[in-house]
């Protein structure tokens, strides 16, 4: 048996962890898509690491609904990232300003 | 072999894992291409994948390599080899002030592992229900019973969700050939009069 604060204090690095890539961010868009694809990745363990301590599964419901929509966000966000390159010919955060006041 | 013995073996099998799985999300972080970043990514779904059937979730746990892998994580390399990646690695350098948001993260990160920490969590404070898990237990078979039962509505709902990503993401990125003649509005209204009108002089008229 895996002791629960082990679980999540492993999950609270992650989510540390993406955190710090989104804000050390190498002017690069795709690198923020992945530093919230490991933010939700941390919040996964962290509902089975519950739903495994509790013997519930419901924790494990939860992580598959937040699996579809981590799934289907990743799609539209990669999509926009297309069209936003077709654009601009930059993926560089930085010289995506156009609506700065 | 005893109860002591399984016991370390999990333990080990955990930090296992568990470090090489946080490795993974440094090199993620720290990937200056953004392929080798991608990769890392996936190296830390395998490890957590890992993780979560250690965590009785095995159902989880292979739709996470299937699913997010197999098909997320593809269409996330696709794309990054879409693009051109000279224009992408033309920006080098990290931003500035990085060192004051390692700090801010790391003052998160203790303020999390304060209040998370085995001194709140443990058996005595936080009792789970019981210890034993039975031996013919199937995440698969729990997770059915309850999704098809109590969520069914929920399921259908996502299924639903999916589908409208589907056509947003296709619609997003369909190039449709002109094939009537209709306006497009946001040409028209983005001419200047530079490209419609010339003031000339009289010297350019022809005599």
């Amino acid at each position: 048996m895996i002791p629960l604060s082990s679980a999540l204090i492993f999950s609270a690095i992650l989510l540390a962890l993406s955190l710090l890539g989104l804000v050390i961010n190498r002017k690069n868009v795709i690198n923020l898509l992945m530093s919230i694809e490991l933010l939700l990745l941390a919040v996964n363990t962290n509902f089975i690491a519950f739903a495994h301590h509790f013997h519930n599964v419901k924790g494990e419901i939860f992580v598959f609904f937040i699996l579809t929509v981590a799934a289907a966000e990743a799609a539209i966000g990669l999509a926009i990232m297309i069209v936003l390159f077709k654009k601009r010919n930059t993926i560089a955060v930085a010289e995506l300003d156009q609506l700065k006041g | 072999m005893t109860a002591t013995m399984s016991n370390l073996i999990q333990q080990f099998f955990f930090y296992f894992f568990a470090v090489l799985a946080i490795a993974s999300a440094v090199g993620v972080i720290l990937g200056r291409n953004p392929v080798r970043a991608i990769l890392f990514l996936v190296l830390t779904f395998f490890f957590t994948a890992a993780l979560w059937i250690m965590l009785q979730a095995e159902f989880l746990g292979l739709i996470l390599v299937v699913v997010y892998v197999g098909a997320v994580m593809t269409l996330f390399l696709f794309v990054v080899m879409m693009l051109d990646l000279n224009a992408i690695m033309q920006h080098k350098g990290l931003v500035k002030r990085r060192f004051l948001a390692t700090l801010l993260v790391t003052a998160i990160l203790a303020i999390l592992v304060y209040f998370l920490g085995p001194w709140h969590f443990n058996q005595q404070t936080f009792p789970a229900s019981s210890n034993m898990i039975a031996a013919n237990y199937s995440s698969t078979q729990a997770l059915g019973m309850m999704l098809f039962t109590h969520y069914l509505l929920p399921f259908e709902l996502a299924g639903v969700l999916l589908l409208v990503a589907m056509i947003a993401a296709i619609a997003l990125t369909k190039t449709a050939k002109p094939r009537r003649r209709v306006q497009d509005i946001d040409k028209q209204i983005a001419v200047k009069a530079k490209n419609r009108l010339r003031i000339v002089k009289d010297k350019e008229l022809p005599q």
